[in-house]
């Protein structure tokens, strides 16, 4: 056992980790964030999808040992300051771009990553660029729609109850 | 819209606050005090004899409490099946043995050989392969036709053969139906397959077991879609556990499609070793175990043949099916080639004779069973795809074809057994062809061709039979269980309500919508409403979610049971107001007296239910909670029409849904935001199964789509944006919303849609191609236009 350091969310944490023990599993089992979901064991569905350094990662691709040192960031610090849903969470739900929420904190993780890329994406560009994220519930659609909303871009009529 | 957030509002989901901020609590979530792992050891040959399994060198490693084989589990029962298909000849279906752990055989690639318990889920695996399992292969069958030759080898020694079933419908008419063939002006024959698919829920399987030693009380954290049936049958027919000593657990659920329907070999393994070690034993899947251990879908090949008479009238329907039921009955397998797809072959069309065939084969794959839709999609595709092909031998127009044939009067009895209630089939084709603006297909056409992409549109309609259903009918069809839902409504003292429901929500959003009609019905805001599911211990027994059941038979539930909670508390305002509880009108959360401007407020009767100072007490029990358990009398019957418009590239033979609408008939509608949102993702896994998906086996019985890098899943760049829409709504008579059901109509109307989409523009290319097998892949669309 090794130990590792971080930091999460922007706090500092570490923990005792085998070589072989995923980032994603230090995650959920060392630090209790169970936010970040395991779909696959292949690096294909991007439930696990969480930012390293910046950069939007899959979590079960990469080891605990990797992120020795870096800033990682979860779904559980999406949220705002005063716990309200923040601008892409909020989207989700205006929009209806969640079902069983299982792939949605990927979904969003991946979203921010490609907001902060691309300001003002088109569908296309939505949809390519979330290629490496499954849902099986949704059929994309308002997933799509979400992020569109998200990005501030009219995207017709809202479920406004 | 309303506004005041009952029937009708798009109120936005409340669940979706926890699930945005990784707040939800999936059964893998959980973790309790002293749990240990379990690995299983699984088969990597299709069917083979297991002569020894060695595990000591497997239980002297580090961490390893114990090693279970097959034979820990002689003295339980296997795992049941809950459907009892009865074949054309009166006699009762083959039905095999289902160990917990294999005895004697594996059966399919994936089969449970042995399971490690260890104190990490590593240490677990690392002695799993330190097993010694001592298995003989034995010849794989694989192809359902192949396993039916004489000498094919045995999946099950002790049955005669691999048939399950020969099962005939109406088996009376056999006869009339071939004489109408005889007499038919045209008959158009098809044979298609009906690709095997895998259901994928985005949350792998997960199974915690505990004992508690001192009271003898089992739990059961589990990701399924109806605990209370998981209870019975795991308890009743494997373990011999009680209701009482027992409580099974389904929390938020990642998604089901039908695949968590099922009680699966991992749920007894964990109660039962958990008594066993007595520690918590927990087992999470992987997707790679997912794949070769969830039940899959579909596996259908198909002879569909309709006779048309002069004039074009269906006047006869007839099928041959064989539909593979893997290795073992899942759960309710043997029903959903039968009384799940045969009694759905009328479709929307009036066709005076139908006789449908299906063979059930046992062979050595997963076992398959229910999978969104589950027979419904089977039936409408073949159905779908020979009228489309009848219209273009016959040179009539497809849609003219349908409408000729369309049912106009309700009720309406098919000649398969069904009777529906309502449906305006006219109007939804109708509506359909105004939103998908089919006017201006021609000129997207040209335009498609001026870039040198060829397009087709495809047009089907689609039936299905949800709301399962009335106990007394699907008992007599062989279910081994009941099929109503319950509800407990428990209103508090301070006015809130609280419903206890045995169906359960891994997606659908029941904890928004259902409280929609309490608040409805009492006239109070839906937030004083909170729903209770998933937890045997405090909910009634309920039957769970599938089959687009949840609101018409469980929301029946609630409203039967609120109810009797308004009756009860207009007799308690009655009393609070010296009035006759006859005159008591109830009205945005007052209750009043009729002619008077005497009222008394919700909260002031609930008050009084709890607090009985002045209250009815020779006549009524303090206390307001009601329960009510709510049996449908029929199916519903939603019903829609669907187009689809594609590009093909003729150079490469790919596929592109340029467009796609859908028109549905769902009845009522309780949260419209919600419905799309069904609809979008039945028409994306419909489009998965059209274009991209598919299970495929070896001739050695190798799963060879065994993970997402083969397994084509729909990524958001393969599917279109949907324009859907349900307006044409005519409420169901049977059930007090006046809902049908909405959650499988996209898997089940699409993938019609989409093949006769593709088929129309190899067809208005030139190309002589009249079918192609889903999934329609480049390389097998290029090879039907390249001969």
């Amino acid at each position: 056992m090794t130990k590792v350091s971080m930091t999460v969310n922007g706090q500092p944490v570490s923990g005792e980790v085998e070589g072989r023990t995923l980032l994603s599993t230090f995650l959920r089992d060392t630090l209790g964030l169970t936010g970040t979901h395991v779909g696959c064991d292949t690096g294909q569905c991007g439930a696990c999808t969480i930012h390293v350094d910046g950069a939007s990662v899959k979590s079960c691709n990469m080891l605990a040992l990797e992120a020795e040192g870096a800033q990682v960031a979860t779904i559980e610090g999406m949220s705002n300051a005063d716990g309200s849903l923040g601008r892409i969470q909020q989207a989700f739900q205006d929009h209806h771009g969640l079902q069983c929420g299982f792939c949605t904190p990927g979904m969003v993780m991946a979203a921010a990553a490609l907001l902060a890329e691309i300001p003002k994406p088109s569908e296309a560009e939505i949809r390519r660029y979330l290629s490496g994220n499954l849902c099986r519930c949704t059929g994309y659609h308002n997933i799509v729609k979400a992020i569109l909303a998200a990005s501030g871009q009219d995207v017709g009529a809202e479920y406004a109850a | 819209m309303p506004a005041d957030g009952g029937i009708g509002a798009p109120n936005k989901r409340r669940e979706d606050v926890r699930f945005l901020t990784g707040k939800g609590r999936y059964t893998d979530d959980i973790n309790v005090s002293g749990q240990a792992y379990v690995w299983f050891l699984r088969s990597n040959v299709a069917h083979g004899r297991i002569n020894s399994v060695d595990t000591a060198a497997a239980q002297a490693m580090p961490g390893v409490i114990r090693v279970f084989t097959g034979a820990d589990f002689e003295a339980v029962g296997g795992i049941p099946c809950g459907w009892q298909v009865t074949d054309r000849h009166g006699e009762p279906m083959q039905e095999p043995a289902h160990p917990v752990l294999a005895q004697g055989k594996v059966r399919h690639v994936g089969d449970p050989i042995a399971a490690v318990v260890a104190e990490t889920v590593e240490q677990a695996r690392d002695a799993a392969e330190a097993i010694e399992a001592d298995i003989d292969e034995l010849p794989a069958v694989v192809d359902m036709k192949a396993a039916l030759e004489p000498g094919a080898p045995k999946v099950h020694d002790d049955l005669t053969g691999n048939l399950c079933y020969d099962w005939g419908f109406v088996e009376e008419n056999r006869e009339a139906v071939a004489k109408a063939f005889d007499a038919a002006a045209h008959v158009t024959t098809l044979e298609l397959k009906n690709n095997r698919l895998i259901a994928n829920a985005m949350e792998p399987r997960v199974a915690i077991g505990e004992y508690n030693s001192a009271t003898g009380d089992h739990t059961l954290y589990t990701t399924s879609q109806n605990p209370h049936v998981i209870r019975l049958l795991m308890g009743a027919f494997v373990l011999g556990i009680p209701e009482h000593k027992l409580r099974v657990v389904a929390p938020d659920v990642g998604g089901g499609f039908g695949s968590k329907i099922f009680h699966y070999a991992e749920e007894a393994f964990c109660t039962f070793a958990a008594k066993e070690v007595n520690r918590p034993v927990k087992w999470t899947a992987t997707r790679s175990e997912a794949f070769i251990t969830d039940a899959h879908g579909r596996d259908h090949v198909t002879k569909i043949e309709l006779a048309l008479d002069a004039d074009n009238n269906f006047t006869a329907l007839r099928t041959e099916t064989y539909a593979n039921m893997g290795a073992y009955l899942s759960t309710f397998a043997p029903s959903v080639p039968t009384w799940l797809h045969g009694t759905l072959m009328a479709g929307n069309y009036r066709t005076p004779l139908i006789y449908v065939n299906v063979k059930a084969v046992f062979t050595n794959t997963v076992p398959v069973d229910a999978y969104r839709g589950a027979g419904r999609p089977e039936a409408t595709f073949q159905l779908e795809r020979v009228i489309d092909k009848a219209a273009r031998e016959l040179g009539v127009d497809p849609i003219a074809l349908r409408r000729q044939n369309f049912i106009t009067e309700f009720p309406y009895a098919t000649p398969v057994a069904v009777e529906y209630d309502t449906g305006d089939y006219v109007a939804t084709m109708d509506k359909l062809e105004e939103i998908a603006d089919l006017a201006g297909f021609e000129a997207r056409r040209a335009e498609s061709a001026a870039n040198g992409k060829l397009r087709g549109l495809g047009v089907n309609c689609y039936i299905e039979a949800c709301g399962i259903a009335p106990s007394h009918l699907v008992g007599q069809l062989g279910a081994r269980a009941g099929l109503y839902e319950s509800a407990t409504v428990r209103v508090n003292a301070t006015g809130g309500l609280v419903v206890m429901t045995g169906s359960h929500s891994h997606g659908q959003g029941h904890e928004t919508a259902f409280p929609q009609v309490v608040a409805e019905m009492i006239g109070i805001d839906p937030n004083m409403v909170e729903i209770v599911h998933g937890d045997t211990a405090n909910t009634p027994m309920g039957m769970g979610t599938y089959g687009s059941r949840s609101l018409a038979v469980g929301g029946s539930a609630i409203v039967r049971a609120t109810e009797k909670i308004i009756n009860k508390a207009k007799k308690i305002a009655a009393h609070l107001m010296e009035a006759s509880e006859g005159d008591i009108e109830l009205r945005d959360g007052q209750f009043s007296v009729a002619g008077t401007d005497k009222s008394v407020a919700w909260g002031d009767v609930t008050l009084a239910a709890y607090v009985p100072h002045n209250y009815p007490l020779e006549e009524i029990e303090p206390g307001l909670e009601e329960t009510a358990f709510y049996d449908p009398n029929n199916f519903t019957f939603p019903a829609g029409a669907y187009a689809c418009e594609v590009e093909v590239d003729p150079d490469t033979g790919k596929v592109t849904i340029e467009r796609f609408a859908a028109a549905d008939d769902f009845g009522n509608i309780v949260n419209p935001m919600i419905v799309d949102g069904q609809v979008h993702g039945g028409l994306g896994q419909g489009i998965g199964q059209a274009l991209l998906e598919q299970a495929v086996y070896d001739e050695d019985g190798q799963l060879i789509t065994g993970s997402y890098m083969d397994y084509a899943m729909p990524r958001a760049d393969d599917v279109p944006s949907y324009v859907v829409d349900h307006s044409c709504a005519t409420p169901c008579t049977h059930n007090p919303l006046g809902v049908k059901g909405c959650g499988e109509a996209g898997a089940i109307g699409s993938p019609p849609a989409v093949v006769n989409a593709v088929v129309d523009a190899l067809q208005r290319a030139g190309k002589d191609v009249t079918h192609i097998d889903m999934p329609l892949s480049p390389s097998r669309v290029w090879q039907a236009m390249n001969p």
